[in-house]
């Protein structure tokens, strides 16, 4: 993995880095690189309530505030930024605004790499949309001055568009811390956490494959 | 939360609130990922919160799950596929319906004070 100068993550929620950046996130902390993790919203939407009930809609974006901070302990990262947007609505929040706020963090922190979700294909509306102020933000820097911007992709169409991703990070090295940050998410994770650990105790090739390889499509700017 | 297998205690708690200035907050959802895992799946929800109301009769109906229906000043306002409840320790009346893997479906909450 490339060193850079500073990392500069941006999420909507709180367990969005989980599964698909983690272990790049932990990488970059081990060689020393500054990590800023800034997440939108709390994920107060989140529908896990658990069998019988563990919370309920008030007490969740509590206990998904303490997961995040767990998480990034567990990572490393210093530097957590927790935004205070709604779950859900950020897409109907002003763009322009949404933007701004978004390159006040980057003129900030002055990251080498920016990693978020690819606009229009990562599903969740919230996801789509922070994609796209982060990739506002940074157009609205000159060409020359862009960090670079690698996105996270999942939606069933993304291949087929974008063709591969052109960045895969093998994690395996820090696979522990990886599945430290998904255990620390336990209200998202703990149901299908037993699953996992079971596969991966047997070593499940597929499994390995997944949470070993971290994917991402380097954005090409438009102008 | 608690299942509701009492529905008294409910109506108890929405009755406290008639005729008073109260916040509402009333979501249905089928979660944002159910047409990604579903393509056949049509993925419908609402969220409404922190409207201000008064309701002069609020019910609860049927039979596990339960509907909540209240009659407001110029209309109504009402959930269905309600099974567990809560009076948090801000007062507040929480009430909310999860499917047999414990994911919310539906939730209706009624405070004296806005929600955060
Ligand atoms: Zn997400």
């Amino acid at each position: 993995m490339e060193k850079e100068r500073h990392v500069l993550v941006i999420f909507p929620h709180p367990d969005d880095e989980a599964f698909g950046v983690s272990g790049t996130i932990a990488t970059h902390v081990q060689n020393g690189t500054p990590v800023t993790y800034a997440c939108l919203t709390l994920g107060e939407m989140g529908r896990n309530m658990g069998n019988p009930p563990f919370t309920n809609r008030e007490n969740l974006p509590k206990i998904r505030k303490e997961e995040l901070k767990a998480a990034a302990a567990a990572l490393g990262i210093q530097d957590l930024r927790m935004l205070g947007y709604r779950d859900k609505t950020v897409e109907f929040e002003d763009d322009e605004k949404l933007a701004n706020a978004m390159l006040s963090i980057i003129n900030e922190v002055n990251p080498s790499l920016i990693i978020t979700f690819y606009p229009g294909y990562s599903v969740h509306p919230d996801h789509d949309a922070t994609g796209a102020a982060v990739v506002r933000a940074v157009e609205k820097l000159p060409a020359a001055a862009r960090p670079k911007l690698h996105c996270v992709a999942f939606s069933n169409n993304c291949v087929e568009e974008l063709g591969e991703a052109d960045i895969v990070h093998n994690i395996s090295a820090v696979a522990d811390k990886k599945l430290a940050a998904i255990q620390a998410h336990r209200s998202q994770t703990e149901q299908m956490f037993g699953d996992v650990t079971e596969k991966l105790k047997n070593q499940d090739p597929q499994m390995m494959v997944w949470i070993n390889n971290e994917r991402f499509w380097t954005y090409k700017f438009k102008n | 939360m608690e299942p509701i297998k009492d529905y008294l205690q409910v109506q108890e708690a929405i009755n406290r609130y008639v005729n008073q200035d109260v916040y509402i907050h009333l979501e249905t959802t089928n979660g944002a990922y159910a047409s990604h895992h579903d393509q056949t799946f049509f993925s419908a929800g609402a969220y409404i919160r922190n409207a201000q109301v008064r309701y002069e009769i609020g019910k609860i109906t049927g039979t596990d799950p339960y509907r909540v229906g209240l009659k407001i000043n110029l209309g109504w306002i009402y959930a269905e596929g309600l099974t567990h409840f809560e009076v948090d320790e801000q007062n507040r009346l929480l009430l909310a319906g999860h499917d047999n893997k414990g994911k919310l479906a539906v939730a209706l909450e009624i405070s004296p004070t806005p929600f955060e």
